[in-house]
């Protein structure tokens, strides 16, 4: 097996040494009715790379890949343009093939990347201070809540109708076994958010409110109101990004007062990959740092005096603090991490603010074109690269009808939020750089032809 | 003044029905470098044997237990900025924090200098 | 920073080391040093070249952000440069021996990699139409047969993230069996050996957690456990085989007595790598156990990440495990089992830990390495983990205290610890001069139950001239730890770095980059935190 490199004399020698006659002498300890005799049956023995190349290349084929046709789906998961340098350097060996950093002397390479990234996403977010990363964005929002927790000693939770529906079904599962008061609803088909509403509907018993920036209907708004009335009450202002690159163009939710800014990365340097792995962004205040869940690396000196870089403040984490860690995270995503920051290095701020600027250019071209469909329309006043048309008709299955014209349409709110038929008729479109005028034009079309 | 010590390490400097709370140079020389010491909020309630701060090195993490019942009047701040007072004056200026004496029955349990050196000596 | 820095590298940022004042840049030939990204770029730098767009009116409202955000670009050959510089002051598989305990950091096959990024599994979105998918659905279903086969499992939830949050799903399925029983158990017995994630897990989700006391073997206290069993027990954490390298052999009684007791039975899976294809934990009564794909299964390690830990489930927590699943028809078809149909095909779901449905990219990985070694394969994976393991054990438990060597042979890893040195000399002594011998050094003081310990798991992608080299080499490193050898108190000597001042760092945490607060190449750093 060309993974294996002993060989059947290696075997021999070893066991020899070891004191064993055979290689069952090693499991001596598994009870012998549960030990197996042969391979397990009902599964094939081993294969050759080719083949086993075959079979996943097939499989690989029955999907319909986002490259393959115009493209407009979001929600959560954006597709950009990756360049070619990202995904050639997260593939070095010394990277792909390292451990989490423990050994500081011989692991700088990943240490002071995590560091940029921290910078980086720091910076990004309009926040003081960010950490190694998370799993993703769903579970940074949870972490979030429970880090409110922590710090105000309140257990409510306040969330707009605009966050995205699976961050707030995750909520709701952690919620139900750590006793945490979660306020949350489905959105409304308006053009605004509900902010003001949240605003007013702080208290002295509440943690946080969370919300969505832009929302999970592309709406965008100014939390500054917002940031005022949570701090008056006590509060911390959550606020969750799902797509970083709106910071390009837009104001970040650290400027407008938000205490701790959490979302997914993936939009920035991570393919879609069916959903994941993704890298999940925290950050907050720097006076909240000693609650936050997480890695995170920090600058120090090594014996000779040198710049160098460590994990720190592990005293939080479950390997010192066992059930009183802030959080049983054990990882980062830091594959994703490094993605994320060699895209951002490549574009640094200019081509960040120019890529944020084509996203909004070509999302506002669709809007104006989809909206001359006949009886659709755009229901956001505002919004980035991401807006939500309302149909004369269910979307969902309009989604569908334009899938069997090669056309992946966007995100129909039916499969987001299948039990409310009021929203059945909304259509979340997601219009990035990797759309061209003519995938435009062959959605608008397309539409047209569905809905006559 | 009189001082007394509990087995976790702590000491406690009893000044009419005001105490001082610390941990004793043995027990900062067994967690190394200080980095980190959480105090606890002025007019927290404790309760003897319940948290009451947490002191952290590099690598580990502990708790400060309440020697005895009483409200926390004072934390020592100074520790926030610089937690190697700890270290380098456990039994002084790296003090935790005071609290009242809510039963100072409680302090007859806990031992004076010579039997804490001679708990230590034993461990 | 707003100004491009084209000097790059500045050599007084390096002068304080003694060692380096040879050379005019600090680097030593292949050995370079490398600047930060806030030093070397500019913020009017771009590595992308974009198309040209027309752009209309903006749509934002009064939200254009007007401040400096300060992020930094390259070029793409700098950037190149400078990462492909970063890359070279990490140790990694690729390089040599790996011999983290519990880790299981074994080679990662390069076809792994060329799988998951073919376009049909890298660049689909999770919200296509189920239609357009059905390639992807089948993978995740084609997995989760595979770890149910090679567990002897009922079911399995592949969503979890990672290990630690496979941890927390197993835990959440117990949790909402005996909800459904009506019973409030409220205590998880964990052994002291245990991974910090194992209590730091029961304790979100609201169990206390109390220990489970151990045999002078180092192994579970079988009648200890039986007399702390009650009503008020909701089960165990067990990791098999064990953080010491040990089988529980009693496992099955365990079981037994858990279930008898009317408690459910968590196994850690971070050591499947030891058995898999020679016992399925399923046949010892596990009701629930997380497997790292990132361990048994050679997705990379990524340093630091992504992981992924789906969990696999008894007949007892099936019905309770999350949504969304990937579900085969008999026509053929795949749908994903979520929110809309979960009430009718999924109705005991404890409900949903992510969005999307897991970790796909890691799924491609793990799926593909299966396929290529076959059930015949993975049997000698475990064979030969454990085989140069114990071939570790026995070739250095004269050299070192290896506490467990009279329980019977370890599995996939082997213990060791640190008495016997000379007065002054520690394991962290031992790891940092193994570093000097171009190895990354083993786990160390973990776990927590033997003093100063070394846990060593050399995986079965090793090759035995490459275990003779580690094992002269640790010798080696052990005999001036005996010998009380003064050189190896400073060691690492030939590293990137000298041992870091990790007291300073966590006193004063620096955790992001700022701008020198004095004029443009005068190392100055500030604070963050405290604020």
């Amino acid at each position: 097996m060309r993974y294996l490199p002993l060989t059947a004399d290696d075997r021999s020698a070893m066991l020899g040494v070891i004191g064993a006659a055979s290689i069952d002498d090693l499991f001596v300890d598994v009870p012998a009715e549960a030990r197996l005799d042969g391979p397990i049956p009902d599964l094939p023995n081993q294969a050759s790379e080719l083949a086993v190349e075959r079979h996943m290349g097939a499989l690989a084929r029955r999907n319909r890949a986002a490259g393959d046709g115009p493209f407009f789906l979001g929600a959560g998961a954006y597709r950009h343009h990756v360049p070619a340098s990202v995904d050639h350097l997260i593939q070095r060996g010394e990277f792909l093939t390292a451990y989490t950093p423990y050994q500081p002397e011989i692991a700088q390479g990943t240490l002071q990347m995590l560091f940029e990234f921290q910078s980086q996403v720091a910076r990004l977010l309009g926040t003081d201070v960010a950490n190694a990363s998370m799993y993703d964005g769903s579970t940074a929002c949870w972490e979030a809540v429970v880090m409110a927790r922590r710090i105000t000693k309140r257990a409510k939770a306040l969330f707009s109708t605009g966050v995205h529906p699976h961050y707030r079904s995750v909520a709701r599962t952690m919620a139900k076994y750590t006793g945490d008061v979660l306020v949350e609803a489905d959105p409304e088909l308006v053009p605004g958010t509900d902010w003001a509403a949240l605003a007013a509907a702080v208290d002295k018993e509440v943690s946080c409110v969370v919300v969505q920036y832009p929302d999970i209907l592309g709406r965008i708004d100014d939390m500054a109101a917002l940031a005022a009335a949570c701090q008056a009450s006590g509060a911390l202002l959550i606020a969750v990004v799902t797509e970083p690159v709106a910071l390009g163009l837009i104001k970040s939710p650290g400027e407008m007062g938000a205490d701790i800014v959490v979302g997914e990365g993936q939009s920035i340097g991570v393919g879609l990959q069916f959903g994941g792995p993704y890298v999940g962004l925290f950050a907050c205040k720097a006076k909240y740092v000693r609650q936050m869940p997480g890695r995170l690396c920090g600058e120090t000196v090594d014996a000779n005096g040198k710049r160098g870089f460590v994990l720190t403040l592990s005293t939080r984490e479950q390997h010192i603090r066992r059930e009183k860690a802030t959080s049983n995270i054990c990882t980062n995503s830091g594959l994703c991490a490094l993605a994320f920051s060699i895209h951002m290095t490549l574009l640094g701020e200019a081509g960040l603010r120019q890529l944020a600027s084509i996203n909004h250019g070509r999302a506002l071209a669709a809007a104006e074109q989809l909206a001359k469909v006949p009886g659709v329309s755009v229901l956001n006043s505002a919004f980035f690269n991401e807006f939500t048309l309302l149909l004369p008709t269910a979307a969902r299955p309009v989604v569908h009808q334009l899938a069997e014209r090669d056309i992946l349409g966007g995100v129909s709110l039916g499969r987001l939020y299948p039990d409310n038929e009021g929203l059945e008729n909304g259509l979340v479109v997601a219009v990035t750089e990797t759309c061209t005028a003519e995938d435009i034009a062959a959605f608008a079309a397309a539409l047209k032809e569905v809905l006559a | 003044m009189p001082r007394y010590y509990t087995e976790e390490h702590e000491w406690i400097d009893v000044d009419g029905d005001v105490a001082t709370v610390g941990i004793t140079d043995f027990a900062q020389g067994q967690l190394g470098d200080i980095v980190f010491v959480e105090v606890p909020d002025t007019g927290a309630e404790l309760s003897q044997g319940g948290d009451a701060a947490v002191v952290e090195s590099v690598k580990a993490a502990s708790d400060v237990y309440a020697p005895v019942d009483g409200t926390v009047t004072e934390g020592n701040g100074q520790l926030e900025e610089d937690p190697a007072l700890v270290n380098s004056d456990p039994e002084g200026e790296g003090w935790f924090f005071r609290m009242t004496l809510g039963d100072k029955g409680q302090l007859d349990a806990l031992m004076n200098a010579t039997e804490y050196k001679a708990f230590c000596d034993n461990l | 920073m707003s100004t491009p820095n084209a000097s790059g590298w500045r050599p007084e940022m390096n002068a304080g080391g003694a060692d380096d004042s040879t050379t005019f840049t600090g680097n030593r030939a292949l050995m370079l040093e490398e600047p930060l990204i806030f030093e070397i770029g500019s913020t009017e730098t771009t590595g992308v070249d974009f198309d040209s767009v027309v752009i209309g009116r903006p749509q934002i409202g009064n939200l254009y952000r007007t401040d400096a955000i300060g992020l930094p670009g390259l070029s793409e050959s700098e950037t190149i440069r400078h990462y492909t510089r970063l890359s070279r002051q990490n140790y990694a598989i690729d390089l040599g021996l790996f011999p983290l305990g519990s880790c299981t950091m074994k080679h990662n096959p390069r076809l792994n990699e060329k799988v998951a990024r073919m376009p049909g599994f890298a660049d689909i979105h999770p919200l296509q139409p189920q239609e357009t998918v059905q390639g992807a659905l089948a993978v995740i279903n084609e997995l989760a047969m595979w770890l149910i086969k090679l567990t002897g499992m009922h079911g399995v939830a592949m969503t979890p993230k990672a290990g630690a949050h496979g941890e927390l799903c197993g835990i959440l399925c117990i949790k909402a069996a005996l909800e459904a029983r009506g019973e409030d158990r409220r205590v998880l017995l964990v052994p002291e050996s245990a991974h910090g994630t194992n209590p730091a897990t029961a304790a979100f989700a609201g169990f206390t957690v109390e220990d489970i006391p151990a045999t002078p073997e180092g192994r579970v206290d079988l009648e200890a456990l039986k007399a702390r069993l009650g009503p008020d027990v909701a089960g165990v954490m067990i990791t098999n085989p064990n953080t010491c390298g040990l089988f529980e052999r009693d496992m099955k009684a365990i079981s037994d007595a858990v279930h008898a007791a009317g408690g459910y039975v968590y196994c850690d899976g971070a050591n499947f790598n030891a058995i898999v294809g020679k016992v399925r934990p399923g046949d010892l009564g596990v009701d629930a156990m997380h497997i790292n794909l990132h361990k048994t299964f050679s997705t990379p390690h990524g340093g630091g990440g992504p992981g992924s830990g789906p969990v696999v489930l008894s007949e007892a927590l099936s019905s309770y495990g999350p949504i969304p699943y990937a579900a085969r028809y008999a026509d053929g078809s795949f749908k994903l089992v979520e929110e809309e149909s979960a009430h009718v095909e999924h109705p005991e779901t404890f409900g949903r830990m992510t969005a999307f449905h897991g970790q796909m990219g890691m799924f491609t990985r793990a799926l593909t390495y299966m396929l290529s070694h076959g059930a015949d394969g993975l049997k000698q994976v475990a064979e030969d983990a454990v085989l140069n393991a114990n071939y570790i054990l026995r070739s250095l438990d004269d050299v070192l205290e290896a506490p467990f060597c009279g329980s019977g042979p370890c599995m996939h890893e082997a213990l060791f610890t640190d008495n016997g040195l000379a007065e002054g000399f520690s394991t962290l002594d031992i790891a940092k001069g193994i570093i000097d011998e171009g190895y990354h050094p083993m786990t160390v003081y973990f776990p927590l139950v033997v003093h100063g310990a070394m846990l060593i798991e050399p995986t079965e992608t090793e090759s035995k001239a490459v275990l003779d080299q580690f094992i002269g080499a640790l010798r080696s490193v052990a005999l001036r730890a005996k010998n009380g050898d003064p050189a190896l108190k400073s060691a690492p000597h030939f590293a990137p770095r000298a041992r870091l001042d990790e007291t300073a760092a966590a006193r004063k945490p620096v955790l992001a980059w700022s701008e020198p607060a004095v004029a443009p190449g005068t190392p100055s750093l500030s604070e963050i935190g405290g604020s």
